[in-house]
């Protein structure tokens, strides 16, 4: 079992790995072939000397990038969450909110950013608020979903043992909710990294400076085009590294029991 | 208080019924039916005296009204008409004179992320015991349907006769008075089955429970009860009644036994004859 497992995972890694390798070779070795030049489009050793070269800049701009994703997250996920426990606290607040929840999550975020970004002064907090908008949804919907999808049999239990209503939601609701939010939570999580982004072109369009988005525009402006790859490159590595924080997340809250997160033990 | 007068009478009957009895009886269903909201008659009026200690069983054809019946003495629905006593007195008292119910479904409706011991306490954190004191009480319950090895695995990694097990030690971890069961191995392989029954029907006799069980198998009913209560549909009533004076413990032996055999046949030929009785009433 041990080494068969052991493969597995190495495989996991590996694998993907190994395919990134070949794709970077394949492109490095095919542009220089092709002298493709530098200013149409760099190849990967360009856009890694860059990246040393503008090490400082970008990654100060990369710490305004992840400060506002942080707190676009961290306030969506708490404001998402008391607004699905105010869903399921009873059906007409639900009906009559969650229309609005939807016609949120529906706007573009670039359609509302300018207007949030003239509102409010601070640059950081409109670009945090933009982001919020964008996180909020998917822990609204999935955390509601999570809390009405109880147990029948466990519900019908605990209404047996007249248990009261803050021990049913603190003992069924929340826990039973939990898989769901966790689902929620990866989705949000690359959100507002989109969000942060999405409003730091539309600020840094409007000549407020910031952040990674900034960076972009700005080697765009002076065709620095492996500082651009450069910039695209980190925040990448910043979703997938949030990515896999959640997961991480979701899989140390949830491996005990739920089947999402369990191995097969057969 | 109108509603009161009008059983009077029926209070009456009962206690006249029962004086010869030193303990009085766990539970009595006066008179009690059940009409369901769309005029179907789930129970017709029905008479019955659950005595203390006992185990009794309810069978008999789908649509008979025996989860109906179970219901009504758990008091999770009320009758339409008649009335039901818990010791003598109505269910508002059960609580206050420190007597307890407990259930055990068909499915063993354990939390997946809690650890057996957790599923077990829950019953005693509805009533805010103290961990001090309900662990001891949690460790026994477990060690009662053998189980102690595993009080930190979670039901997934457990076996569907061990979750019922857990689900049996839930019930009994309030020590109750009364144990309402409905088809609670009714998903279960013969030979768990078997084994669980074993082990029930010691403990029921071992704590002097009081155990209402509702069933589809016969052999499980023979097994396990002091009484049977054969059913009939349309409307739901009580066919006949068997009294199985085989006495506690009980083992395979019982079950290996003519008598056993004779007691399994005769409630056989009852239950056919139930069916014939309950196909006449319009089910479609």
């Amino acid at each position: 079992m041990k080494p068969l497992f052991e493969s597995e995972a190495f495989v996991r890694i590996a694998a993907p790995v190994a395919v990134g390798i070949v794709l970077f070779a394949v492109w490095e070795v095919g542009f220089r072939l092709a002298s493709v030049p530098v200013y149409l489009f760099p190849k990967p050793t360009d856009i890694f000397a860059s990246l040393l070269h503008n090490g400082p800049s970008l990654l100060r701009a990369l710490l305004v990038t992840l400060r506002v994703t942080l707190q676009a997250f961290v306030a969506a996920v708490i404001l998402g969450t008391l607004i699905a426990f105010m869903f399921v606290q009873s059906r007409a607040i639900e009906v009559s909110l969650f229309p609005y929840a939807v016609l949120l999550q529906v706007t573009p975020v670039v359609a509302i950013a300018p207007l949030i970004i003239i509102l409010v002064k601070n640059t950081q907090l409109s670009l945090t608020i933009c982001a919020t908008l964008v996180a909020l949804f998917p822990i609204i919907s999935n955390t509601t979903l999570g809390l009405r999808s109880v147990d029948p049999g466990l519900a019908n239990f605990f209404r047996m043992n007249r248990a009261s209503r803050f021990k049913t939601l603190v003992k069924l609701r929340i826990p039973g909710a939990l898989p769901y939010f966790f689902g929620g939570l990866r989705i949000s999580s690359g959100l507002a990294l989109i969000g942060a982004v999405v409003a730091e072109f539309v600020a840094g369009t409007g000549g407020r400076s910031s952040g990674l988005a900034y960076e972009i525009l700005d080697a765009g402006f002076t065709l620095d085009i492996p500082r651009m790859f450069a910039a695209l490159f980190l925040i990448t590595l910043t979703g997938v590294l949030l990515f896999a924080a959640m997961v991480a997340l979701s899989q140390w809250a949830l491996s005990d029991w739920h089947d999402s997160e369990t191995r097969a033990e057969a | 208080m109108r509603v009161l007068s009008s059983v009077k009478p029926l209070d009456e009957m009962a206690k006249q019924m029962t004086t010869a009895d030193e303990r009085p009886p766990a539970v009595e269903v006066l008179s009690a039916e059940k009409v369901f909201a769309n005029g179907a008659r789930g129970l017709a009026p029905i008479d019955l005296s659950i005595a203390d200690g006992e185990f009794l069983t309810l069978i008999g054809p789908s649509g008979c009204g025996k989860s109906t019946l179970l219901k009504l003495v758990a008091n999770l629905i009320e009758p339409s008409d008649g009335r039901l006593l818990w010791w003598r007195g109505d269910f508002a008292q059960v609580g206050q004179e420190g007597r307890r119910l407990a259930f055990v479904f068909q499915e063993p409706t354990l939390m997946p992320w809690a650890r057996v011991e957790a599923n077990v306490r829950l019953p005693l954190e509805f009533g805010n015991m103290p961990r001090a004191t309900a662990d001891p009480k949690v460790a026994d319950a477990i060690a009662h349907v053998g189980l102690s090895k595993f009080n930190r695995h979670f039901p997934r990694q457990l076996s569907g006769g061990m979750k019922m097990r857990v689900s049996i030690a839930r019930a009994l971890v309030t020590d109750p008075n009364l144990l309402l069961m409905d088809e609670p191995f009714g998903a279960l392989d013969e030979f768990t089955r078997n084994k669980l029954d074993d082990d029930l029907v010691n403990l029921s006799w071992e704590r002097k429970l009081t155990t209402v069980f509702v069933t589809h198998s016969i052999y499980e009913a023979v097994f396990l009860s002091t009484r049977i209560i054969v059913m009939a549909a349309n409307p739901g009533r009580i066919f006949r009644i068997m009294t199985i004076d085989q006495p506690q413990p009980r083992d395979q032996g019982f079950r290996d036994s003519s008598k056993f055999a004779a007691c399994c046949r005769e409630l056989s030929t009852w239950l056919a004859e139930a069916s014939l009785q309950s196909a006449g009433g319009g089910e479609s």
